[in-house]
């Protein structure tokens, strides 16, 4: 079974937003974004802009040519000793995990944290098959207590105080717990230290996947992942089809691009490199190491030259921090695990038009996003083109829209578009708005206008450039 | 032989900012530019474009390309945003190769907005504008990103005598007018621009000024509102206050 969404409204999503949410949101974004900025001037603007186009072509390069490089990754995991499987979608990704699960005997899996998972929506899936399933990242540890997903694809449980975390651990976990940071994050750690030892499969996702020598790459701050990849007998790793780079030189540019981006670190506290499972008794390590290549939706993806750059995203999450949208009403307005601009892309293409078709218009289109991707995706000509699809539909997907709309649409282009009925409609509109006019202001109008003046009033229509600039003709 | 500009005089700008646009006349004028307005343009089409509908788009870009297709010199127009959208989207509309994808990229690359214009095409910053007051500005999203003009417009605002140029706080933060944005999701528009009034209410400024009718509407409105004193004022205001348009 899967929980894909299946209709997400953006405008009933963001009227639950807490008043607590963009406040909380745009302390910890106004923070990641200044470290950063720090460390791309510390580079250099030029050396990053060489950075950010030496980023995109390799991850051009990489989901052109997936067939290949995917095949080639496939042969060294097995190689290596590691068993690769190929997932559809979420169900059948979901069904591979489980079964290897299954195969185990397996209770209790632990994991790491991991947009691919989130995405298949892995964890009420094993649930559902009897698999307690435990989040390690601390931020993804607490929301999973509070019984939510991640609000941000970097950093999950941002937008939570410290004493909301307090009382949440009273609560679930029965502990007095102080607010504050060090103590709630010992207690996190003990209570999961038990967890790491009794489980009996570890999860995980990758950030990046190394065609060359197939190995999977994790970037994570605290420690958790590589114990979720070392300490149970079973490892597996659910990985997008997305994240295979070529080799160790392309992966040094993006490594370089990556916590820059995300959290503004030079590298993230582990980068973690994992080559199957061991290859002598000296080495240690789960003794079973399972790779899951999730298509999900990319290949179609890949089939729309005018949005396949998605696949270049490597989740570092600037874009959320960034985006004027976001950072006012926070992930979970998005309906989808993976928020914001990036989150749009994602979310829209994955599920279609009909569920997500709301999504590419929350998006002022101001363009922050495509100046701080680090792989420079053109997310605004991406998203332009999503519009396009939902109302007009394109070669991938009908229009999900009203037909009625266009209808609408074309009378508009019509009036906008025909001289004479443009200035009879403008002459027309002076004299309409009459008993509505206050000082040059509309405070109240009916209708679509309505949206706009709950928020401030309009102004009036005043045109009388045309007059103005004919009389000035006549006399001269 | 006089430079020549033809008016590209935008809708929004016609039907809520005239006396912008009779500015610009006189500005230019003033400059030794001969101002020429084609009387047959109506909308670029920006907002159909933007809002998925590539159809209407089209025709409304064939259209204006046909209006300005007939005009030589320079396509001079005080809105960012909509010559954003000749310049590069535009050739976006039609197949590579076509005649109409080769007369868009030839009309765009003569379609320039006003500061650049001033700045980069007459190397002018000092317009002999005088305006006392404190002044801050608010870059516009198409102006700045989709143009790469960050630093014409306060060039322009320097060249006037007394005006004390404050910055604003993220300045070049989205105002949350967004085009269709604003109406489809009215209540994340609100929240947006209310952040932008504050900043701007932060300067302590007199006026705020920039260089897009879109977001001079939004801004304006919500400061109207807001109850502050703050004046929204397009570029070409500041630079023609006190003398009038001719």
């Amino acid at each position: 079974m899967s929980h894909q969404p299946t209709s997400i409204d953006f405008r009933a999503n963001v009227q639950q937003v807490p008043s607590t949410m963009p406040p909380a949101v745009q302390k910890a974004t106004t923070k990641f974004l200044g470290n950063r900025a720090a460390l791309v001037d510390a580079l250099g603007n030029d050396f990053w802009q060489q950075l950010r186009q030496a980023g995109h072509e390799v991850r051009l390069h990489a989901i052109t040519h997936l067939d290949y490089y995917l095949e080639q990754a496939e042969r060294q995991v097995i190689q290596a000793g590691g068993h690769v499987h190929w997932a559809r979608d979420a169900e059948e990704a979901q069904r591979v995990v489980i079964d290897i699960a299954r195969t185990h005997r397996a209770k209790l899996a632990v994991k790491s944290k991991s947009m691919a998972t989130e995405e298949i929506g892995l964890n009420h899936a094993m649930e559902a098959a009897g698999i307690r399933v435990l989040e390690t990242d601390l931020g993804e540890y607490i929301v999973q207590l509070k019984g939510m997903g991640p609000a941000h694809i970097v950093v999950p449980a941002f937008h939570l105080s410290k004493e909301e975390i307090a009382d949440l651990f009273r609560e679930k976990l029965g502990i007095e717990a102080p607010a504050e940071a060090e103590k709630l994050t010992q207690i996190a750690r003990m209570k999961l230290r038990e967890e790491f030892l009794a489980a009996d499969l570890g999860i995980s996702g990758g950030n990046f996947l190394v065609a060359e020598t197939g190995t999977i790459v994790t970037v994570t701050n605290e420690g958790n992942g590589r114990m979720c990849c070392t300490v149970p007998p079973v490892h597996v790793a659910v990985v997008g089809i997305d994240k295979v780079v070529p080799d160790w030189e392309s992966l040094t540019v993006l490594l370089k691009l990556l916590a820059r981006s995300a959290t503004g670190q030079k590298l993230s506290c582990y980068t973690q490199f994992i080559s199957g499972p061991p290859r002598t008794d000296a080495e240690t390590g789960p003794k079973e190491f399972h790779l899951i290549l999730l298509d999900n939706g990319r290949t179609r993806i890949l089939q729309s030259p005018e949005t396949r750059e998605t696949l270049l995203c490597i989740r570092c999450g600037a874009c959320l921090n960034i985006c004027p949208v976001y950072n006012h009403v926070g992930g979970y307005a998005y309906g989808y695990p993976i928020s914001g601009p990036t989150g749009v892309m994602f979310a829209s293409q994955i599920l279609g038009s009909k569920a997500a078709g709301a999504l590419p218009f929350a998006s002022t289109l101001c363009g922050a996003c495509n100046d701080i991707c680090p792989v420079k995706i053109p997310i605004t000509e991406i998203l332009l083109h999503l519009r396009r699809r939902v109302v007009e539909g394109d070669d991938l997907e009908g229009a999900a829209a009203p037909y009625s709309l266009r209808v609408g649409a074309q009378i508009g282009a019509v009036a906008l578009g025909t001289p004479w009925l443009y200035r009879v409609g403008s002459r027309m509109l002076k004299r309409l708005q009459v008993p509505f006019v206050q000082e040059g202001w509309m405070a109240n109008l009916p209708g679509p206008l309505s949206r706009w003046t709950m928020a401030r009033p309009f102004p009036a229509f005043a045109a009388d450039f045309r007059r103005w600039w004919r009389r000035r003709s006549d006399r001269t | 032989m006089a430079i020549r500009a033809q008016l590209f005089v935008t809708c929004l700008a016609e039907q809520f900012f005239p006396n912008v646009l009779k500015g610009m006349v006189a500005l230019l004028e003033r400059l030794g530019v001969e101002a020429v307005f084609p009387e047959a343009q109506t909308c670029c089409g920006q907002p159909f474009f933007n809002s998925g509908y590539r159809t209407q788009a089209r025709e409304l870009a064939l259209k204006w390309l046909d209006v300005f297709g007939k005009t030589d010199g320079f396509i001079v127009s005080p809105s960012g945003s909509c010559v954003d959208m000749v310049r590069h989207h535009f050739p976006e509309l039609f197949r590579p190769g076509s005649a109409d994808h080769k007369r868009a990229v030839e009309i765009g690359a003569r379609t320039v907005e006003f500061t650049q214009f001033l700045v980069n095409q007459l190397k002018v910053t000092d317009v002999g504008a005088r305006f006392p007051g404190k002044v801050t500005y608010h870059a516009s999203c198409h102006l700045l990103r989709g143009l790469g003009a960050r630093e014409e417009p306060k060039a322009l605002l320097r060249g006037v005598d007394g005006v004390e140029l404050i910055p604003l706080p993220g300045e070049d933060t989205c105002c949350g007018f967004g085009g269709v944005f604003s109406v489809i999701y009215p209540e994340v528009s609100q929240s947006m621009m209310k952040a932008k009034v504050q900043a701007i209410d932060s300067t302590g400024a007199d006026v705020v000024v920039a260089c897009d009718a879109g977001c001079i509407m939004n801004i304006a409105g919500g400061l109207r509102k807001a109850g502050s004193p703050v004046r929204a004022m397009h570029l070409i205001e500041v630079l023609t206050a006190g003398r009038g348009a001719s």
